[in-house]
């Protein structure tokens, strides 16, 4: 079980000491659990428990449980509460879009990314050194959360989980279309989105809606809670249903949402003749589509595609580049091709939210 | 073509038929002339035009991309068309001069007449105005390779569909229409009368038997029918006529209507008097009939090369005359089409065609004697190419379809073993959710000992009810998983048996176990035997007969 690991109790207000020059290494260095802030003692979205984690965002090969104390936006914080419980960290403290504390001898500064409900990209300043931990990001439109801002820096970490240049996502409201074109095309047959429940699925209901769809929308029990949440916050989602308890003929011509793990399971057999869609950016490529048997895909993405990546890490102004999770080898190949310094980051753990996701309990059926 | 685009984009995920259908005449309702026509060209196969080579397309995002960039791309991708269409880069163009996307037609109509020099730079510019999807289509078109699970037979049927008419309708008057077809959409949508087909070798939609069950003998007099024998080779159907000018056409179809004369030149030039034949496809070496598996090296071949035609001699036995010069002979018993046949092939007289024989009988005991002994009831030699017998009412005109009670065909008993459940994979579409793709073994002695050796796989012959069953005991009994296949436990004690039944063995260099099977199927599933008590591979062995090495072409 996570966050068994024996709790420590720390704050975030750490003495500072003088360190005459710095590399960005020496400021923040990958180890066994994550990416570590020596100068300013803690850890950026850490995978094993720590005394102080500093998280970019919800998902949860990012934020994990069993720290000590943890620094997040509000609304990533709530994610964790109402996906861990009460006691998932010794202490919370949480930290607005640019708002800037010290920690240690380091300044940490949160900036929108983009990329769900409350993440955040990470400038840890040292000295003159800026460097930005950008999480997860994607720098197209997102009507449920703060748009992705660009921080100029010396050292750019960004994620790689999109990064070759086949991964075009387009825009997200042309694929929505495609759905319900589906519906329209296939009334008497129940359709099954599989969308990542923290976030891919609150963005697809809202692009729905956007796009005059006004049906009621049903969801799976894992999708209810942080669904909710975000309708807490002020986005409105319209009427939602839980599908549980549905006769199985109600359902035809309705859209559901579900994590993708359930949409091939035996929890499909309650949907009239169902077509299945995905919501993700792997859906660009057929091979990927078709291993998981989707019959509809959706190339939506909460990440940046190629484009976004490499025209976010221009514009950046950062000499220095650090790539991780994903396809690292082509986004150094073009850095190192546009003279910038690159250099994969080894950091593992992350990935896909899915692989990681915590079931709650009594819903792995539902 | 990014309206094609979407629709064949969207048929290479459906996997239901039904749905396909859906797809298509919704697209042929949406779109106009002449448009549709050739998109129905393109499904068809019907387009022709020289087809782009691989390399001139590599040559192309080469020329646009980064070398690395590219292989990385690719070799994630694992498609050359998919991993241009999805990272080239489109030109620097003035945004208030973007030329519209071309139209389907546009392309088609073009790459006919392009020259060969010209071809790079016309693509490249049409990559340059299609989306990523368009782009796909376009590169599937140009280098041929659509591959998207439509047949010819699927695409017509979903064009009848938009004028609610019966595919065979569309089947006959096929041959005499070209792309983009206004004439056969005229119609459809009730605009104009039905095409007439000037095609001097028609297609004759065919009759189709049903098969024959014990308790259908019972109302069945014996004098009513002629017996003959049901060749395993593929059923066709060859047709020759004279054009306005006299000379001979003929074609060869499959009995879905698909053109397959192409595939094999060596029989056309036997197709000299006119009429049309319904018979089967076999390969004759001295005479002798060759088993299926040797025939399956002829099929699907779209360069037939002068060494695959004289190691693999065609030959076609004919069952039955539709047409004997310009007489339509449908109408008439079969009896009376028999003697046609009988006097037609004579006058042929060509060692390529000769007639399938009647197995003469005057009681079902008899009968039921000659199929269970073809070689002694007159087939010899070639008895094991035989199928069974087929059963044809004496004054049963030619329908099209499968009408009641006028054909049967009567199977030889197929092959069963039992064999042990060994990995379980889920299906698609709608049996996404189930575990209903099987592999079996059987025993066989290893240096480990006894062991369970997969020999075949098997989706279909259970009942609903039955894979239910199979379901609950796969998500029960999984020792392992390896994406979406699971391990079954298969232990001498502890296991499933499944009888299984199979039309044919064949040696496969590529199957661990060195046989394959043609048409496995469950018959039953045995809960009551304990997998010790399964088949061994010597008995597999035993059905093997010696038959000559495949030869590689």
């Amino acid at each position: 079980m996570r966050g068994s690991s024996p709790r420590m109790t720390a704050s975030f207000e750490a003495p500072t000491s003088y360190i005459t020059t710095m590399r960005p290494q020496d400021i923040l260095l990958p180890n066994a659990a994550g990416l570590c802030c020596k100068p300013g003692g803690f850890h950026i979205d850490p995978v094993r428990p720590v005394e102080r984690a500093v998280i970019t965002h919800g998902h949860s090969d990012h934020a994990r449980a069993g720290h000590g104390a943890v620094l997040a936006t509000q609304e990533t914080l709530d994610m964790m509460r109402l996906r861990y419980g009460e006691n998932f960290a010794g202490s919370t403290q949480a930290i607005r879009y640019g708002e800037e504390i010290r920690l240690g001898d380091v300044k940490v500064k949160f900036h929108p990314a983009g990329h769900v409900l409350g993440s955040a990209q990470i400038a840890v300043s040292c000295k003159d050194t800026c460097i930005v931990a950008s999480g997860d990001y994607k720098d197209a439109p997102d009507p449920t959360c703060t748009p992705f801002e660009l921080v100029p820096c010396d050292v750019f970490i960004t994620e790689a989980t999109f990064g070759l240049p086949v991964f075009r996502h387009g825009d997200a409201s042309d694929e929505v279309k495609k759905l319900l074109a589906s519906v329209a095309l296939f009334p008497e047959r129940a359709h099954l989105v599989g969308a990542y429940s923290l976030g891919k699925a609150q963005r697809v209901i809202k692009l729905l809606r956007q796009a005059g769809y006004d049906a009621p929308i049903y969801l799976h029990g894992a999708m209810e809670t942080i669904t909710h949440y975000y309708q807490s916050r002020g986005i409105d989602l319209g009427e939602l249903k839980p599908v549980k308890g549905m006769k199985k003929a109600a359902l035809a011509g309705t859209i559901t949402l579900a994590p993708p793990s359930a949409t091939s399971d035996l929890w499909t057999r309650r949907f009239p003749d169902p077509v299945t869609a995905f919501a993700s950016g792997w859906m660009r490529v057929r091979a990927r589509a078709r291993q998981r048997g989707v019959e509809l895909p959706l190339v939506i993405s909460d990440h940046a595609d190629w484009g976004g990546l490499t025209a976010t890490i221009a514009a950046t102004g950062a000499g220095e580049i650090w790539v991780t999770h994903g396809q690292e080898d082509a986004l150094v190949h073009w850095c190192r091709s546009k003279g910038l310094k690159a250099q994969p980051l080894d950091l593992v753990g992350y990935g896909d939210e899915e692989e990681s996701e915590t079931p709650i309990p009594g819903e792995a059926e539902a | 073509m990014n309206r094609f685009a979407e629709l064949l984009d969207r048929l290479a995920y459906e996997p239901g038929r039904n749905n396909k259908l859906r797809l298509i005449t919704g697209y042929f309702r949406e779109v106009g002339d002449p448009d549709r026509g050739y998109a129905l060209a393109a499904l068809t196969g019907a387009l022709s035009f020289k087809h782009a080579k691989p390399a001139l397309i590599r040559d192309l995002i080469a020329a646009r991309t980064d070398e690395v960039l590219f292989g990385l791309s690719y070799d994630y991708v694992g498609d050359l068309s998919e991993t241009v269409a999805l990272m080239w880069p489109k030109a620097a163009l003035a945004a208030h001069n973007n030329p519209p996307p071309p139209s389907l037609t546009e392309v088609v109509t073009t790459l006919r007449t392009l020259g060969k020099t010209e071809l790079p730079r016309q693509l490249e510019r049409w990559l340059d105005e299609l989306d990523e999807t368009g782009r796909w289509a376009l590169l599937k078109l140009v280098t041929g390779a659509l591959r998207i699970g439509i047949s010819a037979r699927l695409a017509k049927t979903a064009a009848a569909a938009l004028g609610d008419k019966d595919p065979h309708e569309v089947e006959l008057i096929w041959p005499g229409l070209v792309p983009p077809y206004l004439d056969l959409f005229a119609w459809l949508e009730g605009r104009d009368d039905k095409p007439v087909n000037r095609d001097p070798a028609p297609f004759r939609p065919v009759m189709l038997a049903h098969a024959i069950e014990d308790a259908d003998f019972a109302a069945l007099d014996p004098a009513d029918y002629i017996a003959e024998w049901k060749w395993d080779g593929i059923r066709v159907q060859a047709v020759a006529g004279r054009d306005e000018r006299g000379h001979i056409t003929a074609r060869l179809y499959s009995r879905t209507g698909e053109d397959i004369t192409g595939s094999f030149p060596d029989l056309v030039p036997s197709l000299r008097l006119p009429g049309a034949i319904d018979g089967e496809l076999l390969i004759l070496r001295e005479g002798r009939v060759q088993s299926f598996n040797v025939l399956q090296q002829r099929l699907n071949r779209k360069v037939v090369s002068p060494k695959l035609i004289k190691e693999f001699p065609i030959h076609l036995r004919a069952y039955d005359l539709l047409g004997d010069d310009e007489n339509d002979l449908r109408e008439l018993p079969f009896a009376e089409r028999r003697e046609r046949l009988e006097r037609f092939i004579a006058k042929l007289d060509d060692p390529r065609i000769d007639l399938s024989p009647t197995v003469p009988f005057d009681s079902w005991e008899a009968l039921t004697a000659a199929r269970g002994d073809p070689a002694s009831a007159g087939a010899g030699e070639d008895a094991d190419a035989v199928e069974g017998v087929m059963l044809k009412r004496r004054d049963a005109p030619y329908l099209p379809g499968r009408p009641k009670g006028q054909w049967w065909k009567w199977k030889r008993d197929p092959h069963i073993i039992d064999a042990v459940l060994m990995y379980a994979q889920r299906g698609h579409g709608k049996r996404s959710s189930y575990y209903s793709d099987y592999t079996f073994g059987v025993w066989t002695e290893t240096e480990n000992g006894e062991e369970l050796v997969p020999v075949g796989k098997a989706y279909f012959g259970f009942t609903d009810e039955e894979l239910l069953q199979i379901d609950r005991f796969v998500r029960r009994n999984t020792t392992e998983k390896f994406g979406p296949v699971r391990h079954v436990v298969h232990e001498a004690d502890k296991g499933l048996v499944l009888e299984v039944a199979f039309e044919g063995l064949q040696r496969s260099p590529r199957h661990k176990s060195g046989v394959a099977m043609r048409f496995p199927r469950i018959s039953r599933l045995r809960w009551d035997k304990p997998p010790r008590e399964a088949d061994r591979l010597e008995t597999l062995e035993k059905m093997l007969k010696a038959e000559p090495a495949e030869i590689e072409v």
